[in-house]
Protein backbone atom coordinates (compact mmCIF):
# COMPACT_ATOMS: atom_id res chain seq x y z
CA UNK A 1 0.00 0.00 0.00
CA UNK A 2 1.16 3.25 -0.84
CA UNK A 3 0.22 6.87 -2.57
CA UNK A 4 -0.76 6.40 -6.14
CA UNK A 5 1.60 8.44 -8.30
CA UNK A 6 -0.62 10.57 -10.16
CA UNK A 7 -1.48 11.28 -13.53
CA UNK A 8 -2.94 15.23 -14.67
CA UNK A 9 -4.61 16.00 -17.66
CA UNK A 10 -3.93 19.77 -18.81
CA UNK A 11 -6.86 22.06 -20.87
CA UNK A 12 -5.51 25.31 -21.63
CA UNK A 13 -8.40 27.44 -21.87
CA UNK A 14 -9.24 31.10 -23.59
CA UNK A 15 -12.77 32.81 -22.43
CA UNK A 16 -14.15 29.03 -21.38
CA UNK A 17 -13.50 27.36 -24.31
CA UNK A 18 -10.57 24.84 -24.76
CA UNK A 19 -7.77 25.42 -27.23
CA UNK A 20 -5.02 23.44 -28.78
CA UNK A 21 -7.86 21.15 -29.61
CA UNK A 22 -9.20 18.41 -27.90
CA UNK A 23 -9.34 14.94 -30.46
CA UNK A 24 -11.15 12.20 -28.81
CA UNK A 25 -13.54 9.56 -29.99
CA UNK A 26 -16.96 11.05 -30.18
CA UNK A 27 -16.91 13.59 -28.78
CA UNK A 28 -19.58 16.23 -29.48
CA UNK A 29 -17.74 19.70 -28.59
CA UNK A 30 -14.04 19.57 -28.47
CA UNK A 31 -14.00 23.05 -26.94
CA UNK A 32 -16.36 22.16 -24.03
CA UNK A 33 -13.98 22.18 -21.11
CA UNK A 34 -16.91 20.71 -19.07
CA UNK A 35 -17.17 17.60 -21.42
CA UNK A 36 -13.61 17.14 -21.57
CA UNK A 37 -13.47 17.19 -17.84
CA UNK A 38 -16.13 15.01 -17.19
CA UNK A 39 -14.37 12.64 -20.02
CA UNK A 40 -11.11 12.39 -18.04
CA UNK A 41 -12.76 12.23 -15.25
CA UNK A 42 -14.32 9.06 -16.05
CA UNK A 43 -11.04 7.36 -18.19
CA UNK A 44 -9.23 7.67 -14.28
CA UNK A 45 -7.33 10.56 -14.50
CA UNK A 46 -5.97 11.87 -10.86
CA UNK A 47 -6.47 15.45 -10.95
CA UNK A 48 -7.92 17.70 -13.98
CA UNK A 49 -5.63 21.11 -14.48
CA UNK A 50 -6.90 23.98 -15.97
CA UNK A 51 -5.02 26.99 -17.27
CA UNK A 52 -7.20 30.27 -17.89
CA UNK A 53 -5.02 32.14 -20.81
CA UNK A 54 -7.63 34.15 -21.08
CA UNK A 55 -5.94 37.61 -21.84
CA UNK A 56 -8.32 40.32 -20.76
CA UNK A 57 -8.93 40.26 -17.16
CA UNK A 58 -12.63 41.73 -17.67
CA UNK A 59 -13.14 38.14 -19.59
CA UNK A 60 -12.70 36.62 -16.21
CA UNK A 61 -16.25 35.98 -15.44
CA UNK A 62 -16.22 33.01 -17.86
CA UNK A 63 -14.03 31.57 -16.18
CA UNK A 64 -14.94 31.42 -12.88
CA UNK A 65 -18.30 30.01 -14.38
CA UNK A 66 -16.96 27.41 -16.09
CA UNK A 67 -14.51 26.37 -13.00
CA UNK A 68 -17.89 26.28 -11.25
CA UNK A 69 -19.88 24.08 -13.44
CA UNK A 70 -16.43 21.70 -13.77
CA UNK A 71 -16.63 21.57 -10.22
CA UNK A 72 -20.18 20.69 -9.90
CA UNK A 73 -19.56 17.92 -12.03
CA UNK A 74 -16.19 16.52 -12.03
CA UNK A 75 -15.18 14.39 -8.60
CA UNK A 76 -11.62 14.41 -8.49
CA UNK A 77 -9.35 17.68 -7.60
CA UNK A 78 -9.22 20.80 -9.63
CA UNK A 79 -6.23 23.49 -9.98
CA UNK A 80 -6.62 26.40 -11.81
CA UNK A 81 -3.93 28.64 -13.48
CA UNK A 82 -3.27 31.33 -15.28
CA UNK A 83 -3.61 35.23 -14.53
CA UNK A 84 -3.70 34.27 -10.21
CA UNK A 85 -2.41 37.68 -9.19
CA UNK A 86 -4.36 38.60 -5.94
CA UNK A 87 -5.72 37.17 -3.18
CA UNK A 88 -8.89 38.22 -4.37
CA UNK A 89 -8.63 35.93 -7.96
CA UNK A 90 -7.88 33.33 -5.45
CA UNK A 91 -10.84 33.45 -3.41
CA UNK A 92 -12.67 33.59 -6.74
CA UNK A 93 -11.49 30.61 -7.88
CA UNK A 94 -11.60 28.74 -4.68
CA UNK A 95 -15.33 29.70 -4.29
CA UNK A 96 -15.84 28.72 -7.76
CA UNK A 97 -15.32 24.96 -6.90
CA UNK A 98 -11.30 24.74 -7.64
CA UNK A 99 -9.38 22.53 -5.27
CA UNK A 100 -6.19 24.52 -5.88
CA UNK A 101 -4.69 27.85 -7.29
CA UNK A 102 -1.38 27.67 -9.15
CA UNK A 103 0.77 30.84 -8.86
CA UNK A 104 2.95 31.43 -11.63
CA UNK A 105 4.34 35.01 -12.36
CA UNK A 106 3.03 36.95 -9.93
CA UNK A 107 5.03 34.83 -7.43
CA UNK A 108 8.43 35.91 -8.88
CA UNK A 109 7.72 39.71 -8.72
CA UNK A 110 6.07 39.37 -5.43
CA UNK A 111 7.21 35.98 -3.02
CA UNK A 112 5.16 36.96 -0.53
CA UNK A 113 2.27 36.83 -2.47
CA UNK A 114 2.69 33.03 -2.31
CA UNK A 115 3.55 33.27 1.78
CA UNK A 116 0.33 35.63 2.49
CA UNK A 117 -1.45 32.77 0.05
CA UNK A 118 -0.88 30.03 2.39
CA UNK A 119 -1.13 31.33 5.65
CA UNK A 120 -4.86 32.60 4.37
CA UNK A 121 -6.23 29.55 2.34
CA UNK A 122 -3.80 26.69 3.69
CA UNK A 123 -0.40 25.47 1.92
CA UNK A 124 -2.78 22.54 0.46
CA UNK A 125 -4.42 24.75 -2.18
CA UNK A 126 -1.11 26.72 -3.41
CA UNK A 127 0.32 25.35 -6.05
CA UNK A 128 3.84 27.48 -8.06
CA UNK A 129 4.09 27.31 -11.03
CA UNK A 130 8.02 27.60 -12.49
CA UNK A 131 8.57 27.29 -15.86
CA UNK A 132 12.63 26.73 -16.68
CA UNK A 133 15.43 27.25 -19.29
CA UNK A 134 18.55 25.44 -18.97
CA UNK A 135 21.40 27.82 -18.92
CA UNK A 136 23.09 27.75 -21.98
CA UNK A 137 26.68 27.91 -20.66
CA UNK A 138 26.74 24.23 -20.13
CA UNK A 139 26.47 24.62 -16.21
CA UNK A 140 23.68 22.49 -15.92
CA UNK A 141 21.84 25.26 -14.12
CA UNK A 142 18.25 26.19 -14.76
CA UNK A 143 16.92 29.68 -14.71
CA UNK A 144 13.38 30.86 -14.02
CA UNK A 145 11.09 32.35 -16.63
CA UNK A 146 7.86 34.38 -16.26
CA UNK A 147 5.24 35.64 -18.87
CA UNK A 148 4.89 32.27 -20.59
CA UNK A 149 8.53 31.42 -20.92
CA UNK A 150 9.34 34.43 -22.63
CA UNK A 151 10.99 36.80 -19.75
CA UNK A 152 13.99 36.00 -17.86
CA UNK A 153 14.14 36.83 -14.89
CA UNK A 154 18.17 35.91 -13.28
CA UNK A 155 16.20 33.63 -10.15
CA UNK A 156 18.11 29.69 -10.42
CA UNK A 157 15.67 27.55 -10.41
CA UNK A 158 16.67 25.20 -7.54
CA UNK A 159 16.49 28.46 -4.94
CA UNK A 160 13.43 29.49 -6.25
CA UNK A 161 11.96 25.56 -5.53
CA UNK A 162 13.44 26.18 -1.85
CA UNK A 163 12.19 29.29 -1.20
CA UNK A 164 8.58 29.10 -2.83
CA UNK A 165 8.37 25.64 -0.41
CA UNK A 166 9.60 27.53 2.70
CA UNK A 167 6.94 30.61 1.70
CA UNK A 168 3.97 27.83 2.08
CA UNK A 169 3.79 26.09 -1.03
CA UNK A 170 1.91 23.80 -0.97
CA UNK A 171 3.37 21.68 -4.65
CA UNK A 172 5.53 22.62 -7.43
CA UNK A 173 4.19 22.20 -11.47
CA UNK A 174 7.80 22.33 -12.72
CA UNK A 175 7.67 22.85 -16.70
CA UNK A 176 10.86 22.59 -18.75
CA UNK A 177 10.31 25.09 -21.51
CA UNK A 178 13.14 23.44 -23.44
CA UNK A 179 11.19 20.96 -23.89
CA UNK A 180 7.58 21.95 -23.72
CA UNK A 181 5.90 20.84 -27.27
CA UNK A 182 8.60 18.78 -28.27
CA UNK A 183 7.41 15.31 -27.24
CA UNK A 184 11.62 14.71 -26.09
CA UNK A 185 10.44 13.97 -22.73
CA UNK A 186 10.70 15.42 -19.37
CA UNK A 187 14.02 17.71 -18.13
CA UNK A 188 14.61 14.78 -16.24
CA UNK A 189 17.66 16.56 -14.46
CA UNK A 190 15.92 19.67 -13.00
CA UNK A 191 12.71 17.60 -12.44
CA UNK A 192 14.95 15.26 -9.75
CA UNK A 193 17.38 17.83 -8.52
CA UNK A 194 13.97 20.26 -7.44
CA UNK A 195 11.85 16.88 -6.20
CA UNK A 196 15.32 16.01 -3.90
CA UNK A 197 15.65 19.68 -2.82
CA UNK A 198 12.04 20.22 -1.59
CA UNK A 199 9.68 18.18 0.88
CA UNK A 200 6.42 19.04 -1.36
CA UNK A 201 5.16 17.23 -4.19
CA UNK A 202 6.58 18.03 -7.47
CA UNK A 203 4.40 17.50 -10.86
CA UNK A 204 6.59 17.38 -14.18
CA UNK A 205 5.56 18.79 -17.09
CA UNK A 206 6.59 19.49 -20.81
CA UNK A 207 7.51 17.16 -23.35
CA UNK A 208 5.45 14.16 -23.20
CA UNK A 209 5.42 12.42 -26.02
CA UNK A 210 5.45 8.66 -25.05
CA UNK A 211 4.30 6.58 -22.07
CA UNK A 212 8.28 5.52 -21.23
CA UNK A 213 8.44 9.22 -20.69
CA UNK A 214 5.69 9.56 -17.76
CA UNK A 215 7.75 6.03 -16.37
CA UNK A 216 10.88 8.11 -16.34
CA UNK A 217 9.38 11.19 -14.94
CA UNK A 218 8.57 9.30 -11.90
CA UNK A 219 11.26 7.10 -11.76
CA UNK A 220 14.32 9.07 -13.09
CA UNK A 221 13.21 12.53 -12.16
CA UNK A 222 11.62 11.72 -8.46
CA UNK A 223 8.14 13.18 -10.13
CA UNK A 224 4.77 12.87 -7.03
CA UNK A 225 2.65 13.76 -10.36
CA UNK A 226 2.98 13.85 -14.34
CA UNK A 227 1.34 16.52 -16.32
CA UNK A 228 0.52 16.02 -19.75
CA UNK A 229 -1.79 17.50 -22.47
CA UNK A 230 -1.11 16.78 -25.92
CA UNK A 231 -0.58 12.93 -25.79
CA UNK A 232 -4.02 12.73 -24.16
CA UNK A 233 -6.06 15.53 -25.98
CA UNK A 234 -5.34 14.07 -29.69
CA UNK A 235 -5.82 10.32 -28.78
CA UNK A 236 -2.61 9.05 -29.13
CA UNK A 237 -2.85 7.67 -25.15
CA UNK A 238 -5.86 7.11 -23.16
CA UNK A 239 -5.25 7.71 -19.28
CA UNK A 240 -6.15 4.23 -19.22
CA UNK A 241 -2.96 2.56 -21.48
CA UNK A 242 -1.00 5.39 -19.60
CA UNK A 243 -1.93 3.81 -16.31
CA UNK A 244 -1.58 0.07 -17.32
CA UNK A 245 1.95 0.91 -19.04
CA UNK A 246 3.18 2.28 -15.26
CA UNK A 247 1.40 -0.42 -13.33
CA UNK A 248 3.69 -2.70 -15.35
CA UNK A 249 6.69 -0.46 -14.83
CA UNK A 250 6.25 -0.94 -11.31
CA UNK A 251 4.56 2.35 -10.40
CA UNK A 252 1.79 2.28 -7.73
CA UNK A 253 -1.31 3.82 -9.52
CA UNK A 254 -4.39 4.54 -8.72
CA UNK A 255 -7.48 2.07 -10.24
CA UNK B 1 -15.15 -8.06 6.31
CA UNK B 2 -18.19 -10.01 8.60
CA UNK B 3 -15.01 -11.59 10.59
CA UNK B 4 -14.02 -8.02 11.83
CA UNK B 5 -15.65 -6.82 15.25
CA UNK B 6 -17.77 -4.00 15.33
CA UNK B 7 -17.59 -1.23 17.21
CA UNK B 8 -20.46 0.48 19.02
CA UNK B 9 -19.93 2.61 21.98
CA UNK B 10 -23.32 4.29 22.30
CA UNK B 11 -26.81 3.10 22.62
CA UNK B 12 -28.36 2.79 19.40
CA UNK B 13 -29.57 6.67 18.20
CA UNK B 14 -32.38 7.58 17.48
CA UNK B 15 -32.80 8.88 14.15
CA UNK B 16 -35.06 11.51 12.76
CA UNK B 17 -36.97 10.04 9.77
CA UNK B 18 -38.95 13.32 9.20
CA UNK B 19 -36.38 15.16 7.47
CA UNK B 20 -33.92 14.38 4.82
CA UNK B 21 -32.09 17.74 5.18
CA UNK B 22 -28.16 17.57 5.04
CA UNK B 23 -26.90 20.28 6.77
CA UNK B 24 -23.41 21.55 5.80
CA UNK B 25 -21.52 23.47 8.46
CA UNK B 26 -20.64 26.67 7.23
CA UNK B 27 -18.27 28.33 9.34
CA UNK B 28 -16.77 31.12 6.97
CA UNK B 29 -13.56 29.00 6.65
CA UNK B 30 -13.67 28.19 2.21
CA UNK B 31 -15.11 26.64 -0.40
CA UNK B 32 -18.28 24.35 0.28
CA UNK B 33 -19.46 24.27 -3.37
CA UNK B 34 -17.39 20.70 -3.78
CA UNK B 35 -18.96 19.09 -0.49
CA UNK B 36 -22.61 19.94 -1.44
CA UNK B 37 -22.51 19.15 -5.66
CA UNK B 38 -20.94 15.85 -4.07
CA UNK B 39 -24.14 15.23 -1.66
CA UNK B 40 -26.37 16.25 -4.26
CA UNK B 41 -24.50 14.22 -6.84
CA UNK B 42 -24.79 11.35 -4.24
CA UNK B 43 -29.00 11.45 -3.98
CA UNK B 44 -29.06 14.15 -1.49
CA UNK B 45 -32.37 16.71 -2.45
CA UNK B 46 -32.18 18.98 0.37
CA UNK B 47 -28.40 20.28 1.37
CA UNK B 48 -28.18 23.88 3.26
CA UNK B 49 -24.87 25.46 3.67
CA UNK B 50 -25.57 27.17 6.88
CA UNK B 51 -23.96 27.96 10.25
CA UNK B 52 -27.50 28.66 11.94
CA UNK B 53 -28.22 26.45 14.93
CA UNK B 54 -31.49 25.95 14.30
CA UNK B 55 -31.01 24.97 10.72
CA UNK B 56 -28.60 22.12 11.30
CA UNK B 57 -30.43 20.93 14.73
CA UNK B 58 -33.15 20.80 12.39
CA UNK B 59 -31.27 18.67 9.49
CA UNK B 60 -31.59 14.98 9.28
CA UNK B 61 -27.53 14.77 8.82
CA UNK B 62 -24.82 17.43 9.56
CA UNK B 63 -21.50 17.46 7.79
CA UNK B 64 -18.65 19.35 9.13
CA UNK B 65 -16.61 20.08 6.60
CA UNK B 66 -12.55 21.83 6.68
CA UNK B 67 -9.86 23.40 5.14
CA UNK B 68 -6.99 25.53 6.49
CA UNK B 69 -5.33 26.31 9.73
CA UNK B 70 -6.75 24.27 12.41
CA UNK B 71 -6.60 27.18 15.02
CA UNK B 72 -8.78 30.06 12.66
CA UNK B 73 -10.91 27.22 12.09
CA UNK B 74 -11.95 26.16 15.70
CA UNK B 75 -12.13 29.82 16.18
CA UNK B 76 -14.57 30.65 13.96
CA UNK B 77 -16.51 27.71 14.59
CA UNK B 78 -16.84 28.16 18.23
CA UNK B 79 -17.09 31.89 18.09
CA UNK B 80 -20.59 31.15 15.62
CA UNK B 81 -21.48 28.74 18.18
CA UNK B 82 -21.21 25.71 16.31
CA UNK B 83 -19.72 23.71 18.46
CA UNK B 84 -22.39 24.37 20.52
CA UNK B 85 -24.58 22.94 18.24
CA UNK B 86 -22.71 19.95 17.06
CA UNK B 87 -22.62 18.54 20.69
CA UNK B 88 -26.30 18.91 20.83
CA UNK B 89 -26.64 17.28 17.05
CA UNK B 90 -24.86 14.34 18.58
CA UNK B 91 -26.18 14.05 21.91
CA UNK B 92 -29.44 13.79 19.54
CA UNK B 93 -28.13 11.05 17.53
CA UNK B 94 -28.30 13.09 14.13
CA UNK B 95 -25.74 11.49 12.10
CA UNK B 96 -22.51 13.38 11.47
CA UNK B 97 -19.97 13.00 8.88
CA UNK B 98 -16.63 15.19 9.80
CA UNK B 99 -14.32 15.90 6.78
CA UNK B 100 -10.21 16.50 6.55
CA UNK B 101 -9.75 19.53 8.98
CA UNK B 102 -13.56 18.79 10.43
CA UNK B 103 -12.29 15.63 11.89
CA UNK B 104 -8.88 16.79 13.07
CA UNK B 105 -11.46 19.04 14.94
CA UNK B 106 -13.29 16.48 16.96
CA UNK B 107 -10.33 15.47 18.31
CA UNK B 108 -8.83 16.07 21.75
CA UNK B 109 -6.31 18.14 20.89
CA UNK B 110 -3.62 19.16 17.31
CA UNK B 111 -0.07 19.91 17.32
CA UNK B 112 -1.05 22.58 14.70
CA UNK B 113 -0.17 25.73 15.15
CA UNK B 114 1.75 25.17 18.21
CA UNK B 115 -0.97 23.58 19.73
CA UNK B 116 -4.55 24.05 19.87
CA UNK B 117 -7.13 22.48 21.84
CA UNK B 118 -9.96 20.78 19.66
CA UNK B 119 -13.72 19.61 20.28
CA UNK B 120 -12.29 16.44 22.35
CA UNK B 121 -15.23 14.14 20.69
CA UNK B 122 -12.34 11.55 20.44
CA UNK B 123 -9.20 11.26 22.52
CA UNK B 124 -6.17 11.50 20.51
CA UNK B 125 -3.76 14.00 19.30
CA UNK B 126 -3.19 15.19 15.68
CA UNK B 127 0.25 14.95 14.65
CA UNK B 128 2.81 16.57 12.42
CA UNK B 129 4.08 14.24 9.37
CA UNK B 130 7.47 13.68 10.59
CA UNK B 131 10.15 16.18 8.66
CA UNK B 132 12.25 14.51 6.64
CA UNK B 133 9.75 11.75 6.21
CA UNK B 134 10.76 8.62 4.40
CA UNK B 135 9.49 4.68 3.88
CA UNK B 136 11.04 2.27 5.21
CA UNK B 137 13.15 1.61 2.14
CA UNK B 138 14.25 5.22 2.33
CA UNK B 139 12.34 6.77 -0.49
CA UNK B 140 11.73 10.28 0.93
CA UNK B 141 8.12 11.01 1.67
CA UNK B 142 6.56 14.72 0.50
CA UNK B 143 4.62 16.53 2.90
CA UNK B 144 1.55 17.46 2.57
CA UNK B 145 0.52 13.43 1.61
CA UNK B 146 -1.26 14.45 -1.24
CA UNK B 147 -2.88 12.54 -3.76
CA UNK B 148 -4.36 9.01 -3.61
CA UNK B 149 -3.79 6.58 -1.14
CA UNK B 150 -5.39 3.55 0.22
CA UNK B 151 -7.71 2.66 2.83
CA UNK B 152 -8.03 -0.65 4.70
CA UNK B 153 -11.17 -0.94 6.65
CA UNK B 154 -10.04 -1.23 10.60
CA UNK B 155 -14.26 -2.38 11.49
CA UNK B 156 -16.95 -3.18 9.57
CA UNK B 157 -18.98 0.17 9.17
CA UNK B 158 -22.52 1.00 7.34
CA UNK B 159 -20.68 3.88 5.71
CA UNK B 160 -17.71 1.20 4.04
CA UNK B 161 -20.83 -0.54 2.43
CA UNK B 162 -20.02 -1.27 -1.04
CA UNK B 163 -16.81 0.15 -1.36
CA UNK B 164 -13.70 -2.18 -1.26
CA UNK B 165 -11.00 -2.94 1.55
CA UNK B 166 -7.85 -0.77 0.40
CA UNK B 167 -9.87 1.34 -2.27
CA UNK B 168 -8.39 4.87 -3.13
CA UNK B 169 -9.72 8.02 -1.81
CA UNK B 170 -8.32 11.37 -1.95
CA UNK B 171 -5.85 13.13 0.97
CA UNK B 172 -4.07 16.33 0.98
CA UNK B 173 -2.97 17.06 4.78
CA UNK B 174 -0.04 17.89 6.82
CA UNK B 175 -1.27 16.94 10.01
CA UNK B 176 -2.57 13.60 10.67
CA UNK B 177 -3.89 11.43 13.67
CA UNK B 178 -1.70 8.54 14.52
CA UNK B 179 -3.95 5.40 13.87
CA UNK B 180 -2.11 4.08 17.52
CA UNK B 181 -3.42 7.46 19.36
CA UNK B 182 -7.10 6.25 18.66
CA UNK B 183 -9.68 3.31 19.68
CA UNK B 184 -12.12 4.54 17.40
CA UNK B 185 -10.26 3.74 14.25
CA UNK B 186 -12.79 2.91 11.52
CA UNK B 187 -10.19 3.14 8.48
CA UNK B 188 -6.25 3.35 8.04
CA UNK B 189 -3.85 4.69 5.70
CA UNK B 190 0.00 4.03 5.32
CA UNK B 191 2.37 7.02 4.20
CA UNK B 192 5.41 5.74 5.97
CA UNK B 193 3.83 5.83 9.17
CA UNK B 194 0.31 4.74 9.98
CA UNK B 195 -2.22 7.33 9.92
CA UNK B 196 -6.29 7.69 10.67
CA UNK B 197 -8.22 7.57 7.03
CA UNK B 198 -11.56 7.37 8.84
CA UNK B 199 -12.88 7.05 12.56
CA UNK B 200 -16.32 6.92 13.86
CA UNK B 201 -18.17 6.39 17.24
CA UNK B 202 -21.91 5.89 17.10
CA UNK B 203 -23.64 8.61 14.94
CA UNK B 204 -20.34 10.74 14.15
CA UNK B 205 -18.33 9.08 11.14
CA UNK B 206 -15.22 10.83 10.26
CA UNK B 207 -12.80 10.69 7.29
CA UNK B 208 -9.11 12.43 7.10
CA UNK B 209 -9.45 12.24 3.18
CA UNK B 210 -11.86 13.72 0.86
CA UNK B 211 -15.10 11.90 -0.01
CA UNK B 212 -15.97 14.87 -2.45
CA UNK B 213 -13.45 14.72 -4.37
CA UNK B 214 -12.50 10.67 -4.03
CA UNK B 215 -14.67 10.21 -7.41
CA UNK B 216 -16.80 6.90 -7.05
CA UNK B 217 -15.44 5.58 -3.82
CA UNK B 218 -16.11 8.93 -2.09
CA UNK B 219 -19.58 9.34 -3.89
CA UNK B 220 -20.64 5.79 -2.53
CA UNK B 221 -19.34 6.76 0.89
CA UNK B 222 -21.48 9.98 0.60
CA UNK B 223 -24.52 8.07 -0.67
CA UNK B 224 -24.05 5.37 2.15
CA UNK B 225 -24.07 8.57 4.86
CA UNK B 226 -26.87 9.89 3.14
CA UNK B 227 -28.89 6.57 4.04
CA UNK B 228 -27.12 5.67 7.47
CA UNK B 229 -29.35 5.51 10.46
CA UNK B 230 -26.57 6.73 12.95
CA UNK B 231 -25.97 3.29 14.24
CA UNK B 232 -23.23 1.22 13.67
Amino acid sequence: MSLAKRIIPCLDVDQGRVVKGVNFVGIRDAGDPIEIARRYNDAGADEITFLDITASHEQRDTTYRTVEQIASQVFIPLTVGGGVRAVTDIRRLLNAGADKVSINTAATFNPDFVRESAERFGSQCIVVAMDVKALDNGSGRHELFTHGGRKPTGIEAIEWAQKMADFGAGEILLTSMDRDGTKDGYDLPITRAISDAVDIPVIASGGVGTLDHLVAGFTKGGADAVLAASIFHFGTYTVAEAKAHLAQSGIAIRW
Amino acid sequence: MSARPRQCHQPKAFYNSMTQTVAVIDYGMGNLHSVESALREAGASDVVVTADAETILAAGRIVFPGVGAIRDCLAEFRRLGCDTTLRLAVERGTPVLGICVGMQSLMARSEENGGVDCLGFFNGTVMRFPRNHSDIDGTKLKVPHMGWNQVSQNQNHPLWDGIADNAYFYFVHSFFLPEAESDFVAGSFDYGIKGSAAIAKGNVFATQFHPEKSHDNGLKLLANFLTWDGTC
